[in-house]
Protein backbone atom coordinates (compact mmCIF):
# COMPACT_ATOMS: atom_id res chain seq x y z
CA UNK A 1 0.00 0.00 0.00
CA UNK A 2 3.01 2.18 -0.25
CA UNK A 3 2.08 5.67 -2.27
CA UNK A 4 -1.30 5.09 -1.48
CA UNK A 5 -2.57 8.38 0.10
CA UNK A 6 -2.36 8.86 3.92
CA UNK A 7 -6.38 9.83 4.61
CA UNK A 8 -4.96 10.30 8.20
CA UNK A 9 -2.74 12.24 7.66
CA UNK A 10 -5.07 15.36 6.12
CA UNK A 11 -6.52 17.46 8.50
CA UNK A 12 -9.78 15.74 9.29
CA UNK A 13 -7.79 12.78 9.47
CA UNK A 14 -5.48 14.06 12.34
CA UNK A 15 -8.94 15.47 14.36
CA UNK A 16 -10.30 12.22 13.74
CA UNK A 17 -8.45 10.10 15.21
CA UNK A 18 -8.11 12.46 18.06
CA UNK A 19 -11.81 12.67 18.78
CA UNK A 20 -11.27 8.55 18.68
CA UNK A 21 -8.97 8.60 21.33
CA UNK A 22 -10.80 11.33 23.67
CA UNK A 23 -13.97 9.26 23.61
CA UNK A 24 -11.99 5.36 23.81
CA UNK A 25 -10.13 7.24 27.15
CA UNK A 26 -12.85 8.30 29.38
CA UNK A 27 -14.39 5.04 28.45
CA UNK A 28 -11.78 3.08 29.41
CA UNK A 29 -11.80 4.72 32.60
CA UNK A 30 -15.37 3.79 33.29
CA UNK A 31 -14.42 0.27 32.23
CA UNK A 32 -11.86 -0.23 35.11
CA UNK A 33 -8.97 2.12 34.66
CA UNK A 34 -7.91 4.89 37.14
CA UNK A 35 -9.91 8.47 37.07
CA UNK A 36 -8.89 10.70 34.72
CA UNK A 37 -6.14 7.93 33.27
CA UNK A 38 -8.12 6.10 30.85
CA UNK A 39 -4.36 6.25 29.18
CA UNK A 40 -1.45 7.63 30.85
CA UNK A 41 2.07 6.57 28.34
CA UNK A 42 4.08 7.63 31.68
CA UNK A 43 2.07 6.39 34.61
CA UNK A 44 1.67 3.09 32.54
CA UNK A 45 5.11 2.63 31.99
CA UNK A 46 5.82 2.80 35.50
CA UNK A 47 3.00 0.45 36.07
CA UNK A 48 4.83 -1.62 34.00
CA UNK A 49 8.01 -1.42 35.40
CA UNK A 50 6.21 -2.05 38.71
CA UNK A 51 4.77 -5.07 37.67
CA UNK A 52 8.30 -6.06 36.80
CA UNK A 53 9.68 -5.10 40.03
CA UNK A 54 11.69 -2.74 39.11
CA UNK A 55 10.53 -0.21 42.21
CA UNK A 56 8.76 -0.88 45.40
CA UNK A 57 5.84 1.38 44.66
CA UNK A 58 3.40 -1.10 45.61
CA UNK A 59 0.18 1.02 44.15
CA UNK A 60 1.43 0.93 40.69
CA UNK A 61 1.83 -2.34 39.72
CA UNK A 62 0.55 -3.84 36.60
CA UNK A 63 1.48 -4.67 33.09
CA UNK A 64 -0.44 -2.02 31.25
CA UNK A 65 -1.97 -3.88 28.15
CA UNK A 66 -2.82 -0.52 26.44
CA UNK A 67 1.08 -0.17 26.39
CA UNK A 68 2.08 -3.47 24.53
CA UNK A 69 -0.97 -2.49 22.13
CA UNK A 70 0.23 1.17 21.40
CA UNK A 71 3.67 -0.91 20.08
CA UNK A 72 2.08 -4.02 18.15
CA UNK A 73 -0.75 -1.42 16.77
CA UNK A 74 1.73 0.86 15.04
CA UNK A 75 3.79 -1.93 14.12
CA UNK A 76 1.01 -3.69 12.22
CA UNK A 77 0.14 -0.03 10.64
CA UNK A 78 3.83 0.37 9.35
CA UNK A 79 3.92 -3.08 8.04
CA UNK A 80 0.94 -2.74 6.24
CA UNK A 81 1.76 0.27 4.89
CA UNK A 82 5.25 -0.24 3.87
CA UNK A 83 6.58 2.13 6.30
CA UNK A 84 8.11 -0.38 8.87
CA UNK A 85 12.03 1.30 8.21
CA UNK A 86 14.41 -0.15 10.97
CA UNK A 87 16.83 2.54 11.76
CA UNK A 88 18.67 3.68 15.16
CA UNK A 89 22.23 5.65 15.96
CA UNK A 90 21.11 9.30 16.47
CA UNK A 91 22.40 9.67 20.01
CA UNK A 92 20.52 6.80 21.43
CA UNK A 93 22.07 7.57 25.27
CA UNK A 94 20.67 11.07 24.81
CA UNK A 95 17.73 9.93 24.12
CA UNK A 96 17.71 7.66 27.31
CA UNK A 97 18.73 10.40 29.68
CA UNK A 98 15.96 13.06 28.11
CA UNK A 99 13.34 9.57 28.47
CA UNK A 100 14.36 9.46 32.32
CA UNK A 101 14.01 13.17 33.01
CA UNK A 102 10.84 13.68 30.66
CA UNK A 103 9.32 10.51 33.25
CA UNK A 104 10.42 11.84 36.06
CA UNK A 105 8.85 15.52 35.75
CA UNK A 106 5.92 13.89 34.72
CA UNK A 107 5.84 11.80 37.77
CA UNK A 108 5.78 15.33 39.66
CA UNK A 109 2.85 16.64 37.69
CA UNK A 110 1.47 12.64 37.90
CA UNK A 111 0.86 11.99 34.21
CA UNK A 112 1.73 12.57 30.57
CA UNK A 113 0.73 15.07 28.35
CA UNK A 114 -2.09 12.45 27.14
CA UNK A 115 -3.43 12.14 31.15
CA UNK A 116 -3.30 16.00 31.41
CA UNK A 117 -5.61 16.77 28.68
CA UNK A 118 -7.64 13.93 30.01
CA UNK A 119 -7.64 15.23 33.48
CA UNK A 120 -8.91 18.50 31.91
CA UNK A 121 -11.32 17.03 30.23
CA UNK A 122 -12.45 15.29 33.34
CA UNK A 123 -12.49 18.66 35.26
CA UNK A 124 -9.60 18.89 37.33
CA UNK A 125 -7.94 22.85 37.13
CA UNK A 126 -4.56 21.13 38.45
CA UNK A 127 -4.31 20.03 34.91
CA UNK A 128 -4.28 23.85 33.49
CA UNK A 129 -0.84 24.43 35.37
CA UNK A 130 0.22 21.04 33.80
CA UNK A 131 -0.36 21.76 30.05
CA UNK A 132 0.98 25.67 30.78
CA UNK A 133 4.02 23.78 31.74
CA UNK A 134 3.70 22.04 28.79
CA UNK A 135 3.37 24.48 26.80
CA UNK A 136 6.09 26.52 28.38
CA UNK A 137 8.74 23.50 28.49
CA UNK A 138 8.01 23.06 24.84
CA UNK A 139 8.79 26.61 23.97
CA UNK A 140 12.00 26.38 25.61
CA UNK A 141 12.96 23.84 23.40
CA UNK A 142 11.95 25.47 20.59
CA UNK A 143 14.69 27.85 20.71
CA UNK A 144 17.75 25.26 21.10
CA UNK A 145 15.50 23.35 17.65
CA UNK A 146 16.00 27.22 16.10
CA UNK A 147 19.12 27.66 17.05
CA UNK A 148 20.30 23.80 15.59
CA UNK A 149 20.23 21.75 18.09
CA UNK A 150 19.84 18.04 17.02
CA UNK A 151 20.33 14.70 17.55
CA UNK A 152 22.33 13.70 14.68
CA UNK A 153 20.86 11.47 11.39
CA UNK A 154 19.75 7.77 11.97
CA UNK A 155 20.89 4.99 10.14
CA UNK A 156 19.59 2.17 8.78
CA UNK A 157 19.59 -0.97 10.55
CA UNK A 158 18.64 -4.74 10.76
CA UNK A 159 15.06 -5.49 10.95
CA UNK A 160 15.82 -7.40 13.89
CA UNK A 161 16.70 -3.94 15.64
CA UNK A 162 13.39 -2.42 14.84
CA UNK A 163 11.90 -5.73 16.61
CA UNK A 164 13.81 -4.86 19.46
CA UNK A 165 10.71 -2.80 21.66
CA UNK A 166 7.72 -4.58 20.20
CA UNK A 167 9.28 -8.50 20.86
CA UNK A 168 9.74 -6.77 24.45
CA UNK A 169 6.48 -5.66 24.43
CA UNK A 170 5.15 -9.23 22.72
CA UNK A 171 7.62 -10.92 25.78
CA UNK A 172 5.49 -8.93 27.92
CA UNK A 173 2.29 -10.05 27.15
CA UNK A 174 3.34 -13.60 27.63
CA UNK A 175 4.36 -12.81 30.96
CA UNK A 176 0.99 -11.71 31.77
CA UNK A 177 -0.67 -14.99 30.25
CA UNK A 178 1.94 -17.11 32.02
CA UNK A 179 1.40 -15.29 35.52
CA UNK A 180 -2.39 -13.83 35.12
CA UNK A 181 -3.52 -11.65 38.45
CA UNK A 182 -4.82 -14.14 41.10
CA UNK A 183 -7.74 -12.28 43.68
CA UNK A 184 -5.76 -11.05 46.34
CA UNK A 185 -2.61 -11.75 45.65
CA UNK A 186 0.23 -9.10 45.08
CA UNK A 187 2.27 -11.64 43.07
CA UNK A 188 2.11 -14.53 41.03
CA UNK A 189 5.44 -15.79 39.45
CA UNK A 190 7.98 -13.60 38.57
CA UNK A 191 4.95 -10.33 38.14
CA UNK A 192 3.26 -8.36 41.27
CA UNK A 193 0.38 -7.00 41.00
CA UNK A 194 -1.02 -3.82 43.14
CA UNK A 195 -3.54 -4.81 45.20
CA UNK A 196 -4.80 -1.26 46.14
CA UNK A 197 -4.30 2.14 44.62
CA UNK A 198 -3.96 3.20 40.99
CA UNK A 199 -2.44 -0.09 39.67
CA UNK A 200 -5.55 -2.09 40.99
CA UNK A 201 -7.61 -0.13 38.90
CA UNK A 202 -7.73 -1.49 35.17
CA UNK A 203 -9.90 -2.65 32.66
CA UNK A 204 -10.42 -6.20 31.95
CA UNK A 205 -6.78 -7.28 29.40
CA UNK A 206 -8.35 -8.06 26.42
CA UNK A 207 -10.51 -4.67 26.41
CA UNK A 208 -7.57 -2.85 26.84
CA UNK A 209 -4.95 -4.58 24.36
CA UNK A 210 -7.48 -4.18 21.85
CA UNK A 211 -7.72 -0.24 22.79
CA UNK A 212 -4.46 0.04 22.80
CA UNK A 213 -3.48 -1.65 19.40
CA UNK A 214 -6.18 0.18 17.54
CA UNK A 215 -5.21 3.47 18.92
CA UNK A 216 -1.69 2.53 17.85
CA UNK A 217 -2.43 1.24 14.36
CA UNK A 218 -4.50 5.04 13.66
CA UNK A 219 -1.77 7.42 15.19
CA UNK A 220 0.72 5.55 13.65
CA UNK A 221 -1.14 7.04 10.66
CA UNK A 222 -2.26 10.11 11.60
CA UNK A 223 1.37 11.13 13.45
CA UNK A 224 -0.70 12.22 16.07
CA UNK A 225 1.63 13.56 18.64
CA UNK A 226 0.64 15.93 21.65
CA UNK A 227 4.09 17.33 21.86
CA UNK A 228 4.58 18.33 18.12
CA UNK A 229 1.28 19.59 18.54
CA UNK A 230 2.19 22.32 20.39
CA UNK A 231 5.84 22.74 19.40
CA UNK A 232 4.82 22.74 15.11
CA UNK A 233 2.30 25.71 16.73
CA UNK A 234 5.38 27.50 17.94
CA UNK A 235 7.77 27.07 15.46
CA UNK A 236 5.66 27.30 11.83
CA UNK A 237 2.64 29.04 13.69
CA UNK A 238 1.07 25.39 11.94
CA UNK A 239 -2.21 23.76 13.39
CA UNK A 240 -2.04 20.52 11.80
CA UNK A 241 -1.30 18.27 14.89
CA UNK A 242 -2.79 20.79 17.13
CA UNK A 243 -6.44 19.75 15.53
CA UNK A 244 -5.70 16.18 17.08
CA UNK A 245 -4.90 17.42 20.61
CA UNK A 246 -7.66 20.06 20.90
CA UNK A 247 -10.17 17.12 19.44
CA UNK A 248 -8.68 14.97 21.54
CA UNK A 249 -10.02 16.98 24.56
CA UNK A 250 -12.72 17.78 23.58
CA UNK A 251 -14.17 14.86 23.00
CA UNK A 252 -13.12 13.47 26.34
CA UNK A 253 -14.87 16.34 27.77
CA UNK A 254 -18.17 15.24 26.02
CA UNK A 255 -17.26 11.99 26.50
CA UNK A 256 -16.68 12.36 30.44
CA UNK A 257 -20.11 14.15 30.84
CA UNK A 258 -21.79 11.56 29.21
CA UNK A 259 -20.55 8.74 31.72
CA UNK A 260 -20.92 11.36 34.26
CA UNK A 261 -17.43 11.35 35.08
CA UNK A 262 -16.86 14.95 34.75
CA UNK A 263 -16.41 16.74 37.94
CA UNK A 264 -14.68 20.34 38.43
CA UNK A 265 -12.44 21.18 40.48
CA UNK A 266 -8.78 21.28 42.31
CA UNK A 267 -9.11 19.40 45.41
CA UNK A 268 -9.44 15.96 45.56
CA UNK A 269 -9.03 14.89 42.14
CA UNK A 270 -7.78 11.37 41.57
CA UNK A 271 -4.21 11.24 41.26
CA UNK A 272 -3.52 14.40 41.19
CA UNK A 273 -2.10 16.89 43.95
CA UNK A 274 -2.58 20.78 44.00
CA UNK A 275 0.92 22.25 44.11
CA UNK A 276 0.39 24.58 41.31
CA UNK A 277 4.27 25.74 40.57
CA UNK A 278 5.77 22.20 40.87
CA UNK A 279 2.18 21.30 38.75
CA UNK A 280 3.44 23.90 36.04
CA UNK A 281 7.41 22.92 36.44
CA UNK A 282 7.08 19.39 36.53
CA UNK A 283 5.07 19.00 32.95
CA UNK A 284 7.73 21.66 31.69
CA UNK A 285 10.66 19.79 32.66
CA UNK A 286 8.87 16.86 30.47
CA UNK A 287 7.58 19.13 27.70
CA UNK A 288 10.96 20.38 27.21
CA UNK A 289 13.00 16.61 26.95
CA UNK A 290 9.91 15.62 24.73
CA UNK A 291 10.74 18.35 22.77
CA UNK A 292 14.67 17.92 22.58
CA UNK A 293 14.11 14.05 21.76
CA UNK A 294 11.48 14.94 19.02
CA UNK A 295 8.03 13.30 20.62
CA UNK A 296 5.55 12.90 23.14
CA UNK A 297 5.42 9.77 25.11
CA UNK A 298 2.72 8.13 22.85
CA UNK A 299 4.75 9.09 19.71
CA UNK A 300 7.95 7.73 20.84
CA UNK A 301 6.26 4.14 21.09
CA UNK A 302 3.93 4.35 18.09
CA UNK A 303 7.53 5.40 16.35
CA UNK A 304 9.32 2.56 18.35
CA UNK A 305 6.71 0.15 16.28
CA UNK A 306 7.75 1.41 12.78
CA UNK A 307 11.12 0.54 13.99
CA UNK A 308 12.59 3.59 15.38
CA UNK A 309 15.55 1.76 17.81
CA UNK A 310 15.86 5.65 18.86
CA UNK A 311 12.29 5.97 19.88
CA UNK A 312 12.60 2.43 21.42
CA UNK A 313 15.55 3.65 24.03
CA UNK A 314 13.48 6.60 25.26
CA UNK A 315 11.00 4.32 25.94
CA UNK A 316 13.51 2.46 27.67
CA UNK A 317 15.18 5.66 29.07
CA UNK A 318 11.22 6.84 30.54
CA UNK A 319 10.72 3.07 32.30
CA UNK A 320 13.69 3.57 34.27
CA UNK A 321 12.98 7.31 35.02
CA UNK A 322 10.03 5.64 36.84
CA UNK A 323 12.07 3.43 38.52
CA UNK A 324 14.42 6.43 40.05
CA UNK A 325 11.64 8.39 40.24
CA UNK A 326 9.45 5.69 42.89
CA UNK A 327 12.62 4.72 44.50
CA UNK A 328 14.59 7.83 45.16
CA UNK A 329 11.16 9.51 46.16
CA UNK A 330 10.81 11.99 43.61
CA UNK A 331 7.44 11.27 42.46
CA UNK A 332 4.33 13.05 43.33
CA UNK A 333 1.19 11.42 45.10
CA UNK A 334 -2.11 12.49 45.83
CA UNK A 335 -0.97 14.06 49.37
CA UNK A 336 1.54 16.03 47.35
CA UNK A 337 5.08 16.06 46.23
CA UNK A 338 7.87 13.53 47.08
CA UNK A 339 10.86 14.64 49.26
CA UNK A 340 13.41 14.89 46.80
CA UNK A 341 10.45 16.34 43.39
CA UNK A 342 11.93 19.72 43.39
CA UNK A 343 15.35 18.49 43.55
CA UNK A 344 14.47 16.33 40.67
CA UNK A 345 13.15 19.00 38.70
CA UNK A 346 16.03 21.49 39.02
CA UNK A 347 18.47 18.91 38.37
CA UNK A 348 16.64 17.79 35.04
CA UNK A 349 16.60 21.58 33.71
CA UNK A 350 20.61 21.44 34.02
CA UNK A 351 20.74 18.41 32.45
CA UNK A 352 18.17 19.24 29.46
CA UNK A 353 20.03 22.81 29.42
CA UNK A 354 23.22 21.15 29.22
CA UNK A 355 22.11 18.75 26.21
CA UNK A 356 20.37 21.24 24.15
CA UNK A 357 23.28 23.96 24.51
CA UNK A 358 25.97 21.42 23.94
CA UNK A 359 24.75 19.33 20.94
CA UNK A 360 23.99 22.28 18.37
CA UNK A 361 25.61 21.88 14.81
CA UNK A 362 24.46 23.46 12.02
CA UNK A 363 23.27 20.77 9.97
CA UNK A 364 22.06 22.41 6.52
CA UNK B 1 17.91 28.77 -8.83
CA UNK B 2 17.60 25.11 -7.21
CA UNK B 3 19.38 23.46 -4.17
CA UNK B 4 18.69 19.79 -2.92
CA UNK B 5 18.91 19.24 0.45
CA UNK B 6 19.63 15.87 2.14
CA UNK B 7 17.32 15.89 5.16
CA UNK B 8 17.74 11.87 5.20
CA UNK B 9 18.48 10.39 8.76
CA UNK B 10 16.72 13.58 10.45
CA UNK B 11 13.18 13.25 12.36
CA UNK B 12 10.93 16.10 13.00
CA UNK B 13 10.75 18.63 12.85
CA UNK B 14 14.56 19.04 11.41
CA UNK B 15 13.56 18.11 7.62
CA UNK B 16 11.25 20.91 7.69
CA UNK B 17 13.58 23.68 9.59
CA UNK B 18 15.98 22.80 6.80
CA UNK B 19 13.43 23.37 4.03
CA UNK B 20 12.01 26.17 5.31
CA UNK B 21 15.47 27.67 6.18
CA UNK B 22 16.06 27.73 2.72
CA UNK B 23 12.84 29.07 1.12
CA UNK B 24 13.29 31.84 3.61
CA UNK B 25 16.85 32.67 2.32
CA UNK B 26 14.92 33.76 -0.87
CA UNK B 27 17.90 32.20 -2.76
CA UNK B 28 16.35 29.57 -4.62
CA UNK B 29 13.46 28.82 -6.51
CA UNK B 30 12.84 25.24 -6.59
CA UNK B 31 14.21 22.62 -4.13
CA UNK B 32 14.90 18.96 -4.00
CA UNK B 33 14.19 17.87 -0.08
CA UNK B 34 15.52 14.03 0.66
CA UNK B 35 13.63 12.14 3.00
CA UNK B 36 13.53 8.63 4.54
CA UNK B 37 10.53 8.90 6.44
CA UNK B 38 6.92 9.09 5.31
CA UNK B 39 6.18 11.80 8.53
CA UNK B 40 8.74 13.51 6.87
CA UNK B 41 7.86 13.51 2.89
CA UNK B 42 4.37 14.59 4.45
CA UNK B 43 5.81 17.06 6.98
CA UNK B 44 7.91 18.78 4.31
CA UNK B 45 4.94 19.14 1.83
CA UNK B 46 3.01 20.33 4.03
CA UNK B 47 5.25 23.15 5.36
CA UNK B 48 6.01 23.59 1.86
CA UNK B 49 2.75 24.22 0.76
CA UNK B 50 1.97 26.76 3.77
CA UNK B 51 4.89 28.68 2.50
CA UNK B 52 3.29 29.35 -0.86
CA UNK B 53 5.19 26.57 -2.91
CA UNK B 54 4.14 24.09 -4.91
CA UNK B 55 4.87 20.24 -4.96
CA UNK B 56 5.90 19.47 -8.45
CA UNK B 57 6.55 15.73 -8.09
CA UNK B 58 7.02 13.14 -5.11
CA UNK B 59 9.09 10.34 -6.49
CA UNK B 60 10.46 7.74 -4.50
CA UNK B 61 14.52 8.04 -4.45
CA UNK B 62 16.17 4.41 -2.85
CA UNK B 63 14.92 3.83 0.51
CA UNK B 64 12.91 7.22 0.88
CA UNK B 65 11.45 10.32 -1.26
CA UNK B 66 12.86 13.01 -3.13
CA UNK B 67 9.95 16.04 -2.63
CA UNK B 68 10.51 18.38 -5.12
CA UNK B 69 8.94 21.80 -4.71
CA UNK B 70 8.61 24.79 -6.54
CA UNK B 71 8.44 29.14 -5.48
CA UNK B 72 4.71 29.72 -7.48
Amino acid sequence: MKGMKNVFASRWGIISVGIFIGILAPLLQKWGNPGNMGICVACFERDIAGALGFHRAAVVQYIRPEIIGFVLGALAAAYLFKEFRPRLGSAPIVRFVLGMFAMIGALVFLGCPWRAALRLSGGDGNAILGLLGLIAGIWIGTFFLKSGYNLGRTKETHVTAGWMLPLIMLGLLVLMLIYPHVQGQDKNGVLFYSLKGPGAMHAPLLVSLIVGLVVGFFAQRSRFCTMGAIRDLVIFRQTHLLGGFIALIVAAFITNIVLNQFHAGFANQPVAHTAHLWNFAGMALAGFAFCLAGGCPGRQLFMAGEGDGDAAVFVLGMIVGSCIAHNFDLASSPNGLGPHGVAAVIVGFAVCLFIGFTMRKRIA
Amino acid sequence: MSKIIDARGFSCPQPVLMTLDEIRSGEVTELEVLVDTDTSKENVSRAAVSQGWTIIKVREEGDGYAVVIKKD
